[in-house]
């Protein structure tokens, strides 16, 4: 690799490692164990992974669908459809909580329906946080994918269909597999976003331990009271999502250079 | 047990309208140049691309009828297709490629590996059946792909230019086991390809299709003894002239003379075959000849005994003769040459 | 060429001056009075507890007129946070804390250089929606299971401040949320989101219209004392303490009551 690329990156790897190494010098080691086992850290953590993996798990059973209709359905105005489903990614997360108030709250749009129709209120749930992160983290699933699936060749699916496979047949056996790669790539992306969520959760769901009190949250109100627990609750967050991230082998984001299938 | 097939449709700048019939147990060569539309044909009977206008009816059964709103899709109709880059799925094995069609169709597992394993014997893929498309040759993809078309037993095989993709050496040999896999179908089969050498091995009749018309269709026999049209005559080797003609005379669109014998006025085809073009080095006297053009030879081609020689003339035209006379005129690309043709040699058809 | 240099020693001559200017006011005060002082001419950055956003922001405009050559800046945010924010060195002259808790924090790390004065104090009061539609009459009806009631986290002080008065009430609440501060509990409020919040009576009077306060008996309520100090790391010292001096006049306090604060 060429110096002065080497350099650049260098510098790049200095930059996110520095914070880090930040945090890890002025961890408090010596009351690291009480605060990671104390009870606000546990359940913090786990409702973190579960509402991730909810969210996550949503982002791809819906975002897979918009992906194909984004890339392949020929509907016109798709351009404001990508816009639209996109745009949580450029939205300050607290607006976009905000937004979700609007809609899903009590007074809502559609909450107040689910209030008065069915008794059910979403705001300060559990099923609230996980709609927040589902609102941020969906589009990254979505933009992976629709690349994905434009960039396919789509003869081999003409090929299937003349071997006898409906439509979903071809998509579970062909097209699915093919974009395998980025559909990890895009699910790994949704949920570290999902796990991350902080501005929407918080204004959207509430902050209560156990219920919506995420990790992100009881790191910033640690932050007020407690900058050592703080830091504390900062590197399990981080620890998790290294080791998932470092866990995820390159082999299932593909190889470089095969983008798509290659004929024999 | 029949393909009818009239297909009316225009896709990007492509328009089509022909028509095709093929009975059971036939093989039907598509033949023509690139972008003339053979593949969309293909395509339109596979259903990958509707039509029109016209109709499409496989066995009596009406699998595309746009008058009548009638479209089966693809993965309903009795077919099975062979593709030019043969399209093997490369994250299954060779076997589960070749089961596809069974097991897409509802066959059980078991049942559909079982026979699949079958079809790759038979194509002599029965070692390769663990492995993954991608350590085939090109032949092997190809008979992996013809069996993985073959198992799902499909009435109408289409065979889309299946021995484009290798190269020269390996076309002649897999162009036999080709027609020996073929032979043993007993379905209706389209082939389409831009080799008339396919065309002459494999098909029973050929049709020629170039800018969306079938402009020729016969047995193969038929289209070389008569061919239509440059390519045609291109493809089986011989002159190809258009002009019209006037007392006896036919005059080509560039201006050129020929004289001709028996041809009634107007829109004419005349071919002019390679080995009844005499050469000589001076301008020939006292000859019954009633055609001759001073020209230049542009390239000589030996082949056995014989050898071709292309000539840059009034009429652009292919010369045939005996390796013995090339040494004894010492003919050479560049030199100048007459090339004489009897008026009598000289096939007519009215356009 | 010559421009430019020209350029460069104008700025080395005004940046004599102003350095000039700078070192005279690190000469101790000589006088410490409460009398109105001759007009002053510094830059105050105060940092303010958030319950105090719109009378500080009065008193700063107060504050200017009668000091046209000072200069204030705010930074509003909850007491605990603003604490953590100037141990990390952030650049403050003036902290007014919410709560005497916080203020002691602050004191302990070191970080006065004035001895903290209780200006001001709050209340604690009860918020609901416009027109009290669940018909809320005091602290017992919030330990109703059908509403939505929501406070501060235990990490701010108007967090403590809502748990002292539980406590004083001997009433068990289960809110549905704990806010970073008190302007979000208001605000969650007057969506319709929550039925009901506890902040401070100055919340209540900030949001004019659209929320009614639900008053908390003297007996149980809890009286918020308001210290304010000037920094170790004051720039002008002079004028940090003229501000304090000012918010403590009777001006000040008569600002401060405007918006429901009661002088001690």
């Amino acid at each position: 690799m060429p110096a002065p690329a080497l350099l650049l990156a260098a510098i790049a790897v200095a930059f996110f490692a520095l914070p880090l190494i930040g945090l890890l010098w002025r961890a408090p080691w010596s009351s690291a164990w009480t605060y990671l086992t104390s009870d606000t850290a546990t359940t913090a953590l786990r409702l973190s992974l579960v509402c991730s993996l909810w969210a996550t798990a949503l982002s791809v059973v819906f975002g897979v669908p918009l992906a194909w209709l984004l890339a392949r359905s020929g509907v016109p105005g798709r351009g404001v459809i990508r816009a639209l489903c996109t745009l949580s990614m450029v939205l300050p997360p607290v607006v976009g909580g905000v937004a979700l108030f609007f809609a899903l709250g009590r007074r809502g749009l559609i909450g107040q329906y689910l209030d008065r129709w069915f008794d059910v209120t979403l705001p300060f749930t559990t099923t609230a946080v996980v709609i927040a992160q589902t609102f941020v983290a969906m589009p990254f699933l979505v933009i992976t994918v629709e690349a994905a699936l434009r960039q396919l060749d789509t003869r081999h699916e003409d090929a299937s269909r003349t071997l006898g496979a409906s439509r979903w047949y071809t998509f579970r056996r062909v097209t699915l597999p093919a974009i395998r790669p980025a559909l990890v790539a895009g699910a790994v992306l949704s949920w570290a976003r999902a796990l991350g969520e902080f501005g929407a959760t918080i204004t959207f769901a509430g902050n209560f331990p156990g219920t919506t009190q995420t990790m992100p949250l009881a790191v910033y109100l640690s932050l007020e009271s407690n900058p050592e627990e703080a830091i504390v609750l900062a590197i399990v967050l981080i620890v998790v999502s290294f080791a998932v991230l470092v866990g995820l082998r390159d082999r299932w984001f593909g190889q470089p250079g095969r983008l798509r299938p290659v004929a024999a | 047990m029949t393909l009818d097939a009239s297909i009316t449709l225009q896709l990007g700048a492509l328009d089509l309208d022909v028509e095709l019939t093929v009975a059971p147990g036939e093989l039907l060569a598509l033949l023509g140049p690139n972008g003339a539309g053979k593949s969309t044909v293909l395509r339109a009977l596979a259903g990958l691309v509707a039509l029109d206008g016209g109709h499409i009816v496989t066995d009596g059964i009406v699998v595309d009828d746009p008058s009548a709103d009638v479209f089966v899709e693809p993965e309903d109709r009795p077919i099975g297709m062979v593709f030019q880059d043969y399209l093997l799925f490369e994250h299954m094995s060779v076997l589960e490629n070749v089961a596809y069609g069974l097991r897409a169709r509802g066959t059980p597992r078991r049942e559909a590996r079982a026979r699949a394993a079958e079809w790759l014997t038979r194509v002599g893929l029965g070692s390769y059946s663990s492995q993954r498309p991608r350590a085939l040759s090109g032949g092997q993809a190809q008979r992996a792909a013809l069996a993985r078309a073959l198992a799902a037993s499909p009435r109408l095989l289409l065979l889309d230019e299946p021995l484009a993709a290798l190269d020269v050496g390996t076309r002649a040999t897999v162009r036999r086991d080709l027609r020996r896999h073929l032979d043993t179908f007993d379905g209706m089969r389209v082939l389409v390809t831009h080799d008339p050498v396919d065309a002459y091995a494999l098909a029973d009749r050929v049709a020629i299709i170039e800018a969306g018309r079938i402009v020729q269709a016969g047995t193969l026999a038929e289209v070389t003894a008569h061919p239509r049209s440059r390519y045609v005559s291109d493809l089986v080797g011989v002159n190809l002239i258009t002009g019209t003609v006037h007392d006896g005379i036919l005059t080509t669109p560039d201006g050129a003379i020929v004289v001709v014998a028996d041809a009634e006025p107007g829109p004419t085809y005349a071919v002019i075959r390679p080995h009844s073009v005499t050469l000589t080095r001076t301008p020939p006297t006292g000859t019954s000849a009633r055609n001759s053009w001073p020209g230049t030879i542009t390239d000589i081609d030996r082949l056995g005994d014989r050898a071709r020689i292309g000539i840059h003339a009034a009429i652009p035209l292919t010369a045939e003769i005996t390796v013995a006379a090339l040494h004894d005129l010492d003919l050479r690309p560049g030199d100048d040459i007459h090339a004489t043709v009897k008026a009598t040699d000289i096939e007519i058809a009215p356009a | 060429m010559r421009s430019a240099r020209r350029l460069l020693v104008t700025g080395l001559v005004a940046f004599g001056l102003v350095a000039a200017g700078c070192a005279d006011d690190d000469r101790p005060s000589s006088t410490a009075s409460a009398a109105p002082e001759p007009a002053v001419d510094g830059d105050v950055t105060v940092f303010a507890a958030s319950s105090l956003t719109d009378a500080f922001t009065e008193l700063g405009e107060a504050f200017r007129a009668a000091n046209p050559e000072a200069g204030v800046r705010f930074n509003f945010a909850a007491s605990s946070e603003l604490v953590t924010q100037i141990s990390e060195g952030a650049p403050a002259d003036v902290f007014a804390s919410a709560d005497l808790t916080t203020m002691t924090k602050f004191t302990d790390a070191g970080n006065d250089a004035s001895e903290p004065v209780v200006f001001t104090t709050n209340r604690a009061e009860i918020i609901v929606g416009p027109g009290n539609p669940k018909g809320i009459a005091g602290i017992a009806d919030l330990a109703n299971d059908d509403l939505v009631v929501i406070s501060c986290a235990p990490a701010v002080p108007c967090g403590q401040y809502a748990r002292q008065v539980l406590d004083n009430a001997g009433v068990t609440v289960a809110f549905k949320s704990l806010e970073e501060n008190a302007r979000a509990v208001v605000s969650k409020v007057t969506l319709g989101e929550a039925d009901a919040g506890i902040v401070y009576v100055t919340d209540v009077i900030g949001a004019g219209d659209a929320a009614e306060g639900v008053e908390i008996p003297a007996d149980i309520n809890v009286v918020a004392e308001y210290p304010i100090a000037v920094t170790r790391g004051a720039e002008d010292p002079q004028a940090a303490q003229a501000f304090i001096d000012f918010v403590d006049s009777a001006d000040g306090r008569a600002i401060l009551e405007s918006y429901g604060f009661v002088s001690p």
